[in-house]
């Protein structure tokens, strides 16, 4: 497989004017042509990742980040991790259901427990949470009904 | 006063809602679906989830320590708790460089075929019950688990939530007699196997309602992402073990079964074939272990004292095949002694996304016997 760093020179030569940053092994894409270049490396015969195993979001306070692992079942390589920033208030992300449906179920538990909002999700709802609920459990923010207490006092 | 009626009326019909679940036996917990029929017919179905949801991966979060979340790993898919910890394990090892003894990296093998066997002939048992086959097959399957999950006490000192693993290597070591007790398993259970196979394979009723119903084509299965034994059962020879070779699986000698058609009689083949396969490898397994130390010094460590284990800042994603498909943890380290973020990616989970694919324009009868050959637990499945 191709190194994490060649990925992102084959994505900046494709789509010229993005501005892709390594971190560790991971790659982290701007939100806005994410589709794009999911699209991209799901397609592009050198990659075919045709296989997005986990999506799950994550909170650091600051921002949130959506955490995408890639592999490709043609190949049998991967993984490749992506990963789109966006911010605590809108948290708006582009949907890759259209692109992988493994997306689907996936897509609609981080929107539940993490809050981001997914844009072109064909059915976004909150799938372990019951309607109604209001806040997002895995936010760092979400206090709990038993927070008050400290191990120690067990 | 006398009612005629004057003229027939055209027989009018409408679309039935039904809500199946959570209480019903054949959904194997509470789950739900909501189906929509024509007649017996299904032409929408959309599963409901999250009657068993706990939020392990903020309870992980909230632990004082990595290790705290290994007993609750036992608890996602709580039939086989011994390759949940495993999974766990590894992407702990990841996260913090971990290196585990030979003897130990056999003993987890050993581990997680046995649990690949306990799951396989639940699995095959439940769906039967599922069919009609009312406890016959059940029974014959787990007088067998019995014998295996009677070894698992014996060294872990549960039989269902194994609690086994550690990172850098296990809790204890094997009892004295555990190889000579897993070979006698192993030279008894293919002869179990064939019983089952004779019993039921080519059974009249069980083809009649198994082939041809639920087919997953191959395109939509990578697409979806699905795993295990479903993915194969469409003819996708994908298999973890092969592809990433984790622990020390690209040792041993073991093919692939994959299936034709990818419908629910491919999928029940497919737990048969694949048993077998397990049979070699943990043949080969208990051919090979060496002695020596079942955990590292650094895993004794962090094993005897878990809240001065610090990993680290980063992240890692470890898989493995576990029985039900691909089970990964991902984990962000912030170098504390607790993980920031702890997301379980669940087979059982992410294989209900094409629930509703497979079940349109069958028979409600089918809808229950393709959820069976999905084998999902809803410990896995709401976390």
């Amino acid at each position: 497989m191709k190194t994490p760093t060649e990925i992102k020179q084959d994505i900046e030569t494709k789509f010229p004017g993005i501005q892709i940053t390594l971190e560790g092994a991971s790659l982290i894409v701007p939100k806005e042509r994410w589709s794009e270049i999911a699209k991209f490396l799901k397609n592009a015969s050198e990659y075919s990742f045709d296989f997005l195993s986990s999506v799950t979001g994550v909170d650091y306070k600051e921002y949130l980040e959506v955490v995408y692992h890639l592999y490709s079942m043609e190949k049998k390589e991967g993984p490749l991790t992506i990963k789109v920033r966006t911010d605590c208030e809108k948290s708006l992300v582009p949907s890759v259901t259209p692109i992988w449906r493994s997306a689907e179920f996936q897509e609609r538990e981080a929107y539940d427990l993490v809050g981001i909002h997914f844009m072109g999700h064909p059915d976004l709802r909150r799938i372990l949470m019951w309607e109604g609920f209001q806040h997002h459990p895995l936010r760092k923010d979400y206090v709990q009904d038993d927070q008050d207490r400290s191990v120690e006092q067990f | 006063m006398e009612y005629t009626l004057k003229e027939t009326p055209a027989l009018e019909t409408q679309t039935l809602e039904v809500s199946l679940g959570p209480q019903h036996p054949s959904t194997h917990g509470v789950f739900r679906m909501d189906v929509v029929l024509d007649g017996e017919t299904i032409v929408k179905l959309k599963p409901v989830m999250g009657y068993l949801h706990r939020n392990h991966e903020k309870l992980a979060e909230n632990m004082t320590s990595y290790l705290a979340s290994m007993p609750y790993t036992d608890r996602l898919d709580y039939i086989c708790s011994m390759t949940n910890n495993f999974a766990y394990a590894l992407a702990v090892e990841k996260l913090a460089n971990l290196e585990v003894p030979e003897r130990a990296q056999y003993i987890r093998i050993i581990m997680a075929e046995l649990t690949r066997l306990v799951n396989h002939t639940l699995l095959i048992g439940f769906l039967l019950n599922d069919l009609g086959a009312f406890f016959t097959p059940i029974l014959y399957a787990f007088r067998e688990r019995e014998k295996i999950l009677d070894l698992f006490e014996d060294v872990a000192g549960s039989r269902m939530m194994c609690n086994y693993f550690r990172f850098g290597g296990l809790k204890v070591d094997v009892t004295s007699d555990f190889i000579p007790r897993v070979r006698q398993i192993i030279n008894k259970y293919p002869k179990f196997l064939d019983e089952f196979e004779k019993l039921l394979s080519e059974n009249e009723i069980l083809m009649a309602r198994c082939q041809n119903v639920g087919v997953l084509p191959k395109e939509l299965a990578i697409s979806a992402g699905v795993t295990g034994p479903m993915l194969r059962a469409s003819g996708v020879p994908y298999d973890i073990r092969k592809v990433d070779g984790y622990s020390i699986y690209n040792r041993f000698k073991f093919r692939v079964p994959i299936g034709e058609k990818g419908d629910v009689y491919d999928r029940y083949y497919m737990r048969l074939l694949e048993m077998r396969e397990s049979i070699k490898i943990l043949d080969q397994a208990i051919r090979e272990i060496p002695d020596g130390e079942y955990i590292s010094k650094i895993g004794a460590a962090g094993a005897r004292s878990p809240r001065t284990f610090k990993p680290p800042k980063g992240d890692a994603y470890g898989r493995i095949e576990a029985p039900k498909g691909e089970l990964g943890f991902y984990l962000v380290s912030d170098g504390t002694t607790k993980p920031y973020r702890y997301h379980v990616r669940s087979s059982s989970f992410i294989n209900l996304t094409i629930l509703e694919d497979m079940c349109l324009g069958h028979k409600i009868a089918d809808a229950i016997v393709i959820l069976g050959s999905i084998d999902i637990v809803l410990g896995e499945v709401d976390r």
